[in-house]
């Protein structure tokens, strides 16, 4: 890969400083980023390592919400959110692999926002608030297509704050090459109503399943929608699977995860 | 460039290495110490796999720079003090968990990891564990017999694949 001059800083405003700069890019636990540096499909004059920052680490409760530090690596939400928030845990702890799980980061993964990854679909299947170094981004409002979000240029995810819920699961088919979404549910009850939220399947990235989420806010048991089928339009075709085969395998995974939710 | 020091197998080391340099660059170019073996290259196949701060990582995909004044282990690390097989290793020797020998390695760190977090893992802990690290020999069995071993319980009871 090309070099490039490396710079750990060990604040946000330093951090956000050395962004400023012209070919700057973030690096977080680079489980994504190293491997498309090596294909030079990446080659950012410096790189900011936001791994030193000590105020995007950690998993800590907060007035029914859990509020994780962006650059906390997916072992740690497993372990350390298991008895706040099972659902959101159990999904950490399905990323990629042990030694990915170690590295590999929530702000890193929701801020490349890959249309198979798991991350997203916890984020706006909680409702998720996602905070960074400027504002604060509703999940709603984030997650805007494949690799795209709202963020600017220059800006960082410092934590994201989910709220927990009453009861939640995520149910992720395996693509077991690459160990991301074939197609990947959240599924969360709230005392508001039931969010249902899909990845792997949608050629436009995470994605509500909005009939889903009204059948299963009535009544929240599997029997309710087994009847739905959720539209194949725009769903990716590869050769892991057409459009019609993810289609279906979203009312299989959401069913799952809601006989799996607690 | 910039210099990068570690804690490599209890050892304090210091080397010059540029921004680009992989932890797995770092620990075979610049240390010579070369059991540590670089498979794939794209983080897929865990051959690479050495412990950081007691965590399996990846060394193919972690910059050096980014471990400055981290703890590593590698399977040269793994040899008990008076040069002959640790635990791992021996139960890998026993149960004949390798045949081209080149995954080894990593599968060896990876149940460092393993067995550090849960000392008597079931077998589908351990093949659940396993799942970043890649074996184009031996089919897993004589592995996860070499990881039951190297745990202190029964490796013979296996259920068939």
């Amino acid at each position: 890969m090309h070099n490039f001059e490396f710079v750990k800083p060990s604040s946000v405003a330093e951090a956000v400083a050395a962004l400023a700069s012209e070919e700057a890019q973030p690096l977080s636990g680079g489980q994504t980023l190293i491997p498309s540096m090596k294909a030079r499909l990446n080659a950012p004059e410096t790189l900011v390592s936001l791994m030193g920052i000590a105020e995007m680490q950690g998993v800590c409760p907060d007035a029914g919400s859990l509020v994780i530090g962006a650059a906390t690596p997916h072992a740690t939400v497993a372990a350390e959110a298991a008895s706040h928030f099972p659902g959101l845990a159990a999904l950490a702890g399905q990323i990629g692999d042990p030694a990915v799980r170690n590295r590999g980061t929530l702000g890193g993964s929701l801020a490349n926002n890959d249309p198979s990854a798991c991350y997203p679909a916890a984020a706006l299947g909680t409702g998720a608030t996602i905070v960074t170094n400027a504002r604060e981004i509703a999940a709603d409002d984030y997650f805007q297509g494949m690799f795209t979000t709202a963020l600017e240029e220059g800006e960082i995810i410092t934590s994201v704050r989910f709220p927990i819920a009453e009861k939640s699961a995520y149910a992720k088919f395996l693509q077991p090459a690459s160990r991301f979404a074939l197609t990947g549910v959240f599924v969360a009850k709230y005392a508001s109503g039931v969010r249902v939220a899909v990845t792997g399947a949608s050629e436009n990235g995470v994605f509500r399943w909005a009939e889903a989420e009204a059948a299963l806010s009535q009544n929240f048991s599997a029997d309710a929608i087994a009847e739905l089928t959720c539209p194949s339009d725009e769903m990716i075709s590869d050769l892991h699977g057409t459009p019609e085969y993810r289609a279906h395998l979203v009312g299989v995974m959401t069913r799952r995860a809601v006989a799996a939710a607690r | 460039m910039s210099q990068v020091k570690m804690k490599v197998n209890g050892r304090e080391v210091s080397a010059d290495a540029e921004g680009r340099t992989l932890l797995s660059s770092y620990l075979r170019d610049l240390l010579g110490l070369t059991g540590t073996h670089v498979g794939c290259d794209t983080s897929q196949c865990g051959a690479c796999v050495v412990l950081v701060n007691g965590k399996a990582v990846k060394s193919c995909t972690a910059f050096a720079a980014d471990l400055d004044g981290a703890e590593v282990t590698t399977v040269e690390g793994m040899a008990n003090p008076d040069g002959s097989l640790g635990t791992i290793q021996q139960a890998f020797q026993d149960y004949h968990g390798l045949q081209c020998g080149f995954c080894t390695p990593g599968m060896v760190m990876s149940t460092a990891a393993l067995l550090a977090d849960n000392p008597k893992p079931s077998e589908e802990e351990v093949r659940h564990y396993l799942e970043g690290n890649i074996c184009r020999c031996t089919g897993y069995q004589n592995i996860v017999r070499a990881v039951m071993a190297a745990s202190g319980q029964d490796a013979g009871a296996l259920a068939a694949e």
